[in-house]
């Protein structure tokens, strides 16, 4: 018995509603977006945007839906945009099927990873996925023979059926796609019986259990689910910047993710988006202060969590509601 | 023989760092519940302040004294302008605070000194000391000597002290302790300053042995949480063994192994041991509640 309560019609077709109209919305302002963007330049920040926003979606199911945290996210963006790297550029994959064998050993990887280390609870679980990452991209940094070491490699197009996706414009619709996709789904299962389930592991361990829910089946699952997702974009952004260094699986790079989802706000999939953009916009925004952008940034992180410690996008709609009422 | 001693040295010359900043990383957990991710960027404060300050001239013993009190005043601006303000926030969001904390020391190190890497002079020459076939630097002496002195000070303050059994009262139980009394506020304070203050002496003894930059900070802080979490959070004796421990693996790593894996030992063995004992070697078994 995993289900923590049957599903009634009543509440899908209301919530599936108030799901699918913003997702319409933003899908639409999507399509008309590159329209408005006057150069390649603001299509790849773009771009960049779309591939954090779902990177942050998929690491929020795990932090902020389950309640588990983990600093070494990007190990996983990193390890597969490398699988895909090396199997295409060194063993001549088809880049659609090294994509596919990336993810697959990335998720087999998060799922061993996952039965072992997600008993632990905390600061011990963030200490264990942080040295994880850490040990990722030591590995990467020195394994020169298959990486190219901290100089990195670079990665051939990208292709499928014979289409070959080049250039910004090619690649927006790519990642504009996919973040469409992780919206929705995202949604679904954050609506699903499993996503309560995975609410009720957030707010108690041992209360979910009790109420029959397999506490470590769902962990494993969503922290498999999020990591092959990770996977997935770091492959195709390979591609796409057409060269990889170990700095995608970095500490640094964990790092920016777990501040996307806690910014924007967490269990909360448009919170994502909203820290995804803030925080891939602000180092393009704070560039002109030479030397002071890194103070900057670190002042604007600091005074978000303590004026909105639940992060942005939940303080604003709590905010819209006391204004409505 | 000898190089087995060699990697022992240099092994608890950095293991006594490592110690000093876990020991940091324990009292701020204790006090708080927070893992300061700033830990390391104190280490690097210590470091580039004194080296700074010798290098405009001043003696090496005004230059540290300095370089620890400013470390000290600046963690007690950090516990007041930032943790504070955030007291009862999610673990998460206290994490991304410590985060945001640790861009802005590194920022204003990087604006004020620059990105260039920093040395201090040793404290009693460099002319190494030849033992038993190994040679050991006189700065090594000082920094397992001084760290000695620091953890034996730190203990009777925790024994002996009005404050120091404040900090342990609070840390046992914060309710119970602002029911006898205990300003608990003041001693969030005191303790985020006493941690600016390890971090800094450590990093001021090392920096004679290893060059100090801005960016030294991450890595070191890192190391600190390593040798904390081997130890056990919130164990005083367990970060000291912790970060001895990992000094001791690191440079066995590097002197038999591989020199390039030296950072990655730290933190397999750090897995392994949580996967054997999940509250660490000195830690208390947890318990949750519903």
């Amino acid at each position: 018995m995993t289900e923590a309560a049957p599903r009634t019609p009543l509440v899908s077709s209301r919530a599936s509603r108030a799901v699918w109209a913003p997702t319409l919305l933003f899908a639409a302002a999507l399509v008309v977006l590159p329209l408005l963007l006057p150069n390649a330049y603001y299509l790849d920040v773009a771009i960049r945007i779309a591939i954090n926003a779902t990177l942050a979606i998929a690491l929020n199911l795990l932090i902020g839906y389950t309640g588990q945290i983990s600093l070494g996210h990007a190990a996983f963006f990193g390890l597969s945009a490398y699988g895909s790297a090396i199997l295409v550029g060194e063993f001549n994959w088809p880049p659609s099927a090294a994509l596919l064998a990336s993810a697959a050993l990335v998720g087999a990887l998060a799922y061993v990873v996952a039965r072992v280390i997600l008993r632990l609870e905390g600061h011990y679980l963030a200490m264990a996925t942080l040295g994880l990452g850490v040990i990722a991209s030591i590995a990467l940094t020195n394994e020169v023979g298959l990486t190219g070491g901290p100089d990195g490699m670079s990665v051939p197009d990208f292709s499928i059926l014979g289409l070959r996706v080049v250039g910004e414009k090619a690649w927006y619709w790519v990642f504009a796609a996919t973040l469409v996709a992780a919206i929705v789904l995202a949604g679904n299962l954050v609506d699903s019986p499993a996503g309560r389930a995975l609410r009720a592991l957030h707010g108690s361990q041992t209360a979910a259990r009790a109420v029959g829910v397999d506490a470590s089946a769902f962990k494993t699952r969503v922290f498999v689910l999020s990591a092959t997702a990770a996977a997935v974009m770091g492959s195709l952004y390979g591609h796409y910047e057409g060269f990889v260094t170990p700095g995608l699986a970095a500490f640094p790079k964990s790092v920016q993710l777990v501040t996307m989802v806690v910014v924007g706000g967490m269990a909360s999939i448009w919170g994502s988006v909203l820290g995804a953009a803030m925080l891939s916009l602000a180092p393009e925004l704070l560039a002109r202060f030479e030397g002071f952008e890194t103070i900057a940034f670190g002042a604007i992180l600091v005074a978000t969590m303590i004026f909105l410690p639940r992060g942005i996008a939940p303080s604003l709609s709590a905010w819209l509601q006391r204004k409505g009422s | 023989m000898s190089q087995f001693l060699q990697s022992i040295f240099a092994g608890v010359t950095v293991g006594a760092t490592y110690a000093l900043a876990a020991l940091g990383f324990s009292i701020i957990y204790n006090a708080s519940g927070v893992i300061n991710f700033a830990q390391g960027e104190f280490i690097m404060l210590g470091g580039m302040i004194a080296a700074f300050l010798a290098a405009l001239g001043a003696p090496l013993a005004l230059a540290v004294a300095c370089a620890v009190i400013a470390a000290a005043a600046i963690g007690l601006i950090v516990a007041k302008t930032a943790i504070e303000p955030a007291r009862g926030a999610e673990v998460t969001t206290l994490i991304i605070i410590t985060i945001g904390v640790s861009m802005v020391l590194r920022g204003g190190v990087e604006v004020t000194m620059g990105k260039g890497g920093h040395a201090l002079p040793p404290f009693s020459g460099d002319k190494p000391i030849v033992l038993a076939g190994a040679t050991i630097l006189p700065q090594s002496l000082w920094v397992v000597a001084t760290t000695l002195v620091v953890v034996a000070a730190l203990a009777l303050f925790f024994e002996r002290t009005r404050l120091g059994k404040g900090i342990l009262a609070t840390a046992h139980n914060r309710l119970a302790a602002q029911l006898v009394g205990v300003d608990t506020r003041r001693i969030l304070s005191v303790s985020f300053a006493l941690s600016a203050a390890l971090g800094a002496i450590g990093g001021i003894l090392i920096a004679p042995i290893a060059n100090t930059s801005y960016d030294a900070g991450v890595m070191l802080g890192l190391k600190g949480f390593v040798a904390a979490t081997i130890g056990g959070l919130g164990s005083g004796l367990g970060a000291v063994a912790g970060g001895v421990a990992l000094g001791l693996l690191e440079s066995l790593t590097a002197g038999y192994l591989s020199s390039a894996y030296k950072d990655a030992a730290a933190f397999v063995i750090v897995l392994v041991i949580l996967l054997v004992r999940p509250s660490g070697m000195f830690g208390a078994a947890s318990s949750s509640r519903v």
